[in-house]
């Protein structure tokens, strides 16, 4: 692609790719995001290259990013009728082809079967999945080939970087990103426009631009998706960002944990840069700005924006003192704007559609949409774009599909280990910033965890106990020792080790956590144990005086048999013990010895299911 | 020129140099606030959260630690309310618990400020509190860098780079008289000086009357900081190690 | 490790401070680990004292100052996985590669690691294989990953006897 010297040359180009653009075109998009790739979705593509090579047919494979919807990979459409195709296999590639991009034919056993109606889909749009969805930020995802930058300008790229460049100017963008009321969607949920302003306003140069894109929240992965699946509406909306705020520098800061994304993004920069979309000069008018991509380390606590940015600079992720805020002192002490790749991402849709749109979806304090990644015990896992003020039942229930197996919901943890669990009765709270937080979660970046009735709270706090624990930089005695010793109360707690006065302690212990913590990894470490001690107590109860987990998790307090009506003495628990715990002759029954058994799961898993002898207690 | 600030400690109006730490202002006030890893000739780093207090900024009043919070103008300092009172004790119980070996320092400020039981298990035969008063002092007014934290959350650990003796250490000693509950070791004996707990020994210097000053290390560090020869160092009368 | 090959990592961001992190990876990406020869170079060069890139290398999870194995098992444990039964996965490992979770075997043929989420999570719980993505792993599943890997335990390939 030439280097674009004006919006002029832009836009000639832009209405060059839509002119030969078909709308009848035939096209099949495999959906190439990380959780489809580990399906073997390369495999998949392959596989139609080829065939559509031998058959000599004018059908576009197109590798895409993340459609969402993760449950059901790998995903195909069939264009131009959108026809939804899910747990397609390479075998299944000659029949799409010939039956239904040639002859429009429904493959019906690749089509999405609601598993309660028992009704299937067709089309994208009308799957429960989809059709409950306002897919602002990841739509988009399905119709581009992330690693193409003319696919990203057929679809009216770059454009509300021109219109903010040459129409608006700095200060209407700042204007309109307030007026928005975007708030950050990596887990602050601070309004982007103050942060812009600050910076902007603040003395010093060279100012920094920052995307946070260290998405540490374990069960998170819409970031990913966004970077996987449409690099270029992040860089857009940094530009516009750093054209704001008079800033030439930025940086993506991508966790170690993400290849593919790093790999997407790098491509997209490197076209953007040979387009004269980014680096000196842009588009002629004169401002220039150049974004490189910094790696994570693998430390969670890097998503903390002062340790992000001091890790940028070669020191190791401790947060610092934010007494002086970051837009006015943050990398090598200039003023730095650092946002989330989500919010980056709705930057150019405010400045196209305007402000009054933007904050015409959402609630009274949180406009927009925010992207979920519905995971656990759900059937439709995967990632979910709604209006804030949705409620949680609707994003479980409705888009969700529900618990699998025919599970009981017992609770639903949101805002990762800053966050708390909500049990059934909060399943009607309207999903927004505050109302999260008055329940005693929080937003958070995004993930949803949903939990049945064989999910263990108490389990389920020592987890973000553990998972905190190890991720503390270490600084802060109440962070450091405190999060310890809470974890070895609740430790104790689920090996039928607790005692009276333990969850006085956890909660006089966590008040001091979250008060005299420095940053705000301390500052809400304790939001996981204390929510599930609020909403679950008599589980901890259970535990403490009765010695009995009611889900039956926690080890030291279940006990593995096996049902004597239902063993045929098929030897397999007996072979695969690990520890030789189990005897039992062939066609007889066979028995546990409890001495031996260390409750591995490996006999209750690999019972088959037709008999299921084994029974946890 | 600096800029000077009026601000409020308990309602009485004060005076200071915009930025200054405000724990060093409390203490050149006389006001007492407890701390352990605060060094006024150290960069101030906010892990022992014992400096504790309640500021006050416009319509916000915030806890935060004093030792690196920097004066502003117009602030309000609240000492010893019952929110700083309850965080500081439950700080010196979890203080307590990490460091059980109990060095008098620790206890002392236990007693003072009313913490008697312990409720967490005792941490073995730790020391060390991690406040990295030492490797600062050998980063910043050293310079020698052979100390330093490693690992993260409840396994940061202060040493040397893997473990061992290092090489760039000169055995001055001042660790050993920063660190707030004298955890460092330092023995000399057979001509030669040790800490033990950085693995670490060097033959040292005797002046005329044959009584040990510095290590030989010392000295060479000394001729280099000062460009003067190095035999300058460790040999003259009045070079001895002070007394402990 | 030799020189010149630390020295090109080097070149390729420039020696300075902040382009230590990136160093590092690149270091670790090829040789699987920091060799003690490969940070003393990047000291050298950087001008960093060795105390700075050894709170480095050691606060970060990415890096290993430790050779690794020739097959590296890493068992992502997100809360997904977590809730989906990820810990039962790691148990198993531990017991059947003999080794905790993080070390590596005395002949540096293995190497089990926990990593915390991968973003995967529709396929939870999850364990990469020498780079590849393992999803909806049971321990039946499991064995058969062990078996590709010499290491199947005892009863890997039981069946039921009718």
């Amino acid at each position: 692609m030439a280097r674009l010297s004006s919006r002029d040359d832009l836009e000639a180009l832009r209405a060059q790719i839509v002119e030969r653009l078909d709308p009848e075109r035939k096209a099949v998009a495999v959906c190439a995001g990380t959780g489809c790739v580990a399906y073997g979705s390369y495999k998949l593509t392959d596989a139609f290259r080829a065939e559509v090579e031998r058959l000599g047919l004018d059908v576009e494979v197109r590798a895409t990013g993340c459609h969402g919807f993760c449950e059901r990979g790998p995903l195909v459409v069939v264009y131009p009728q959108k026809i939804f195709y899910q747990r397609v296999q390479p075998k299944d590639v000659v029949e799409i082809l010939e039956k239904t991009v040639g002859e429009g034919e429904v493959l019906e056993r690749l089509l999405y079967e609601d598993p309660v109606s028992g009704e299937k889909y067709t089309y994208e749009e009308d799957v429960p999945f989809y059709k409950h969805q306002q897919r602002l930020i990841l739509g988009n995802n399905g119709r581009i080939d992330p690693t193409s930058l003319e696919d990203y300008l057929s679809i009216g790229g770059y454009s509300a970087l021109a219109k903010a460049m040459f129409d608006m100017g700095a200060d209407a963008v700042l204007e309109e990103v307030l007026a928005a009321k975007l708030r950050g969607r990596g887990g602050g949920g601070f309004e982007a426009g103050w942060k812009w302003k600050g910076c902007k306003e603040a003395p010093g140069q060279p100012k920094y631009v920052i995307c946070n894109a260290d998405e540490g929240d374990p069960g998170a992965f819409m970031d990913r998706s966004i970077l996987e699946g449409n690099p270029h509406s992040v860089i857009e909306g940094m530009i516009i960002g750093a054209f704001t705020i008079g800033s030439s520098h930025g940086y993506v800061y991508v966790r170690n944990e993400y290849p593919l994304a790093v790999e997407r993004l790098g491509i997209a920069l490197q076209s953007a840069r040979e387009a004269g979309l980014l680096g000196e000069d842009i588009l002629g008018s004169g401002f220039s700005f150049d974004i490189r991509i910094n790696k994570g380390g693998g430390a969670f606590v890097c998503g903390e924006s002062t340790a992000l940015m001091l890790s940028i600079e070669g020191e190791v992720g401790e947060p610092r003192a934010k007494h002086i805020h970051t837009v006015e002192a943050g990398v090598w002490d200039k003023p730095t704007n650092l946002n989330n790749v989500e919010t980056w991402a709705n930057v150019p849709h405010i400045v196209n559609r305007g402000s009054g749109w933007f904050s015409s979806i959402g609630t009274e304090n949180s406009k927009g949409t925010k992207i979920f990644s519905l995971v656990g015990k759900v059937n439709n896992t995967g990632l979910v774009e709604v209006p804030m003020g949705i409620t949680l039942r609707e994003i479980v229930e409705k888009i969700g599909g529900g618990i699998p197996g025919g599970g009981t919901f017992k609770a639903v943890q949101t805002g990762g280990p800053s966050g708390g669990c909500l049990p059934e009765s909060m399943l009607d709270l309207a999903v927004d910033f505050d109302e999260l937080t008055k329940a005693g979660s929080m937003m958070g970046s995004g993930g949803m965890i949903v939990m049945d009735q064989n999910t263990c709270m108490v389990d389920v706090a020592k987890y973000f106990l553990d998972f905190l624990r190890f991720e503390s930089c270490g600084k802060c005695v109440t962070c450091r020792e405190g999060l310890k010793r809470l974890w070895e109360i609740v430790d104790r707690i689920t090996r039928g080790e607790g005692r009276e006065g333990d969850l006085e302690l956890i909660e006089e212990l966590s008040e001091c956590v979250a008060d005299a913590s420095l940053c705000a990894l301390g500052g809400t470490a304790p939001n996981p144990v204390l929510s599930t001690l609020r909403h679950f107590r008599a589980e901890y109860e259970a535990h403490i005086r009765d010695h009995k987990c009611p889900a039956k998790v926690c080890k030291e307090l279940i006990t593995f048999t096996i049902d004597a009506e239902k063993c045929t003495g098929c030897r397999v628990c007996a072979k695969k013990c690990p520890t030789g715990a189990i005897t039992g002759e062939k066609k007889k029954l066979h028995v546990i010895d409890q001495t031996k058994c260390i409750k591995c799961r490996v006999c209750y898993e690999s019972c088959p299911t037709k008999w299921a002898a084994v029974v946890v207690e | 020129m600096a800029q000077v600030v009026t601000y409020t400690i308990m309602g009485a109006e004060h005076e200071a140099e915009r930025g200054t730490s405000l724990l060093a202002e409390l203490r050149r006030h006389g006001y007492e606030v407890p701390s352990l890893c605060f060094n006024e000739n150290l960069s101030p780093y906010g892990a022992c959260r014992l400096c504790l207090v309640e500021v006050k900024k416009g319509r916000r009043q915030k806890l935060t630690t004093s030792c690196n919070y920097p004066v502003q103008d117009g602030i309000e300092v609240f000492l010893d309310t019952e929110r700083v009172q309850r965080n500081r004790r439950m700080v010196l119980e979890l203080l307590l618990a990490q460091a059980p070996k109990a060095p008098r320092e620790l206890r002392a400020l236990a007693d003072r400020y009313g913490v008697t039981d312990i409720r967490f298990p005792l941490n073995g035969d730790e020391e060390c509190i991690l406040c990295g008063l030492c490797s600062r002092t050998c980063r910043e007014l050293v310079g020698v860098n052979a100390l330093t934290f490693s690992g993260r959350g409840d396994r940061k650990h202060m040493g040397t780079p893997y473990a061992e003796g290092s090489e760039v250490c000169i055995l001055c000693g001042a660790c050993v008289h920063v660190c707030p509950v004298s955890c460092i070791d330092l023995s000399e004996s057979g001509g030669n000086r040790r800490i033990r707990r950085w693995d670490r020994e060097l033959p040292m210097l005797v002046d005329e009357f044959g009584v040990p000053t510095m290590t030989t290390a010392q000295a060479e560090y000394m001729a280099r900081r000062t460009g003067m020869p190095v035999e300058t160092f460790g040999t003259l009368p009045a070079q001895r190690r002070s007394e402990k | 490790m030799d020189t010149a090959q630390v020295d090109r990592i080097i070149d390729r961001y420039g020696a300075e401070k902040s382009s230590l992190l990136a160093i590092l990876q690149d270091i670790q990406g090829e040789e699987h680990w920091l060799p003690r020869e490969a940070i003393g170079r990047v000291c050298e060069r950087v001008g960093v004292s060795l105390a700075h890139l050894y709170r480095l290398a050691t606060f970060f999870q990415a890096f290993s100052l430790e050779p690794r194995g020739k097959h590296i098992c890493t068992v992502c444990m997100g809360t997904a996985c977590h809730v989906r039964g990820a810990p039962m996965l790691v148990d198993k490992l531990e017991r059947d590669l003999g080794i905790p979770a993080g070390g590596t075997s005395d002949d540096l043929e293995y190497t089990l690691e926990t990593v915390n989420c991968v973003g995967a999570c529709a396929l939870g719980p999850l364990v990469i294989v020498d780079g590849e993505y393992h999803g909806n792993m049971t321990s039946t599943k499991l064995d058969k990953a062990l078996k590709a890997l010499g290491k199947a335990p005892v009863g890997a390939d039981a069946e039921p006897e009718e």
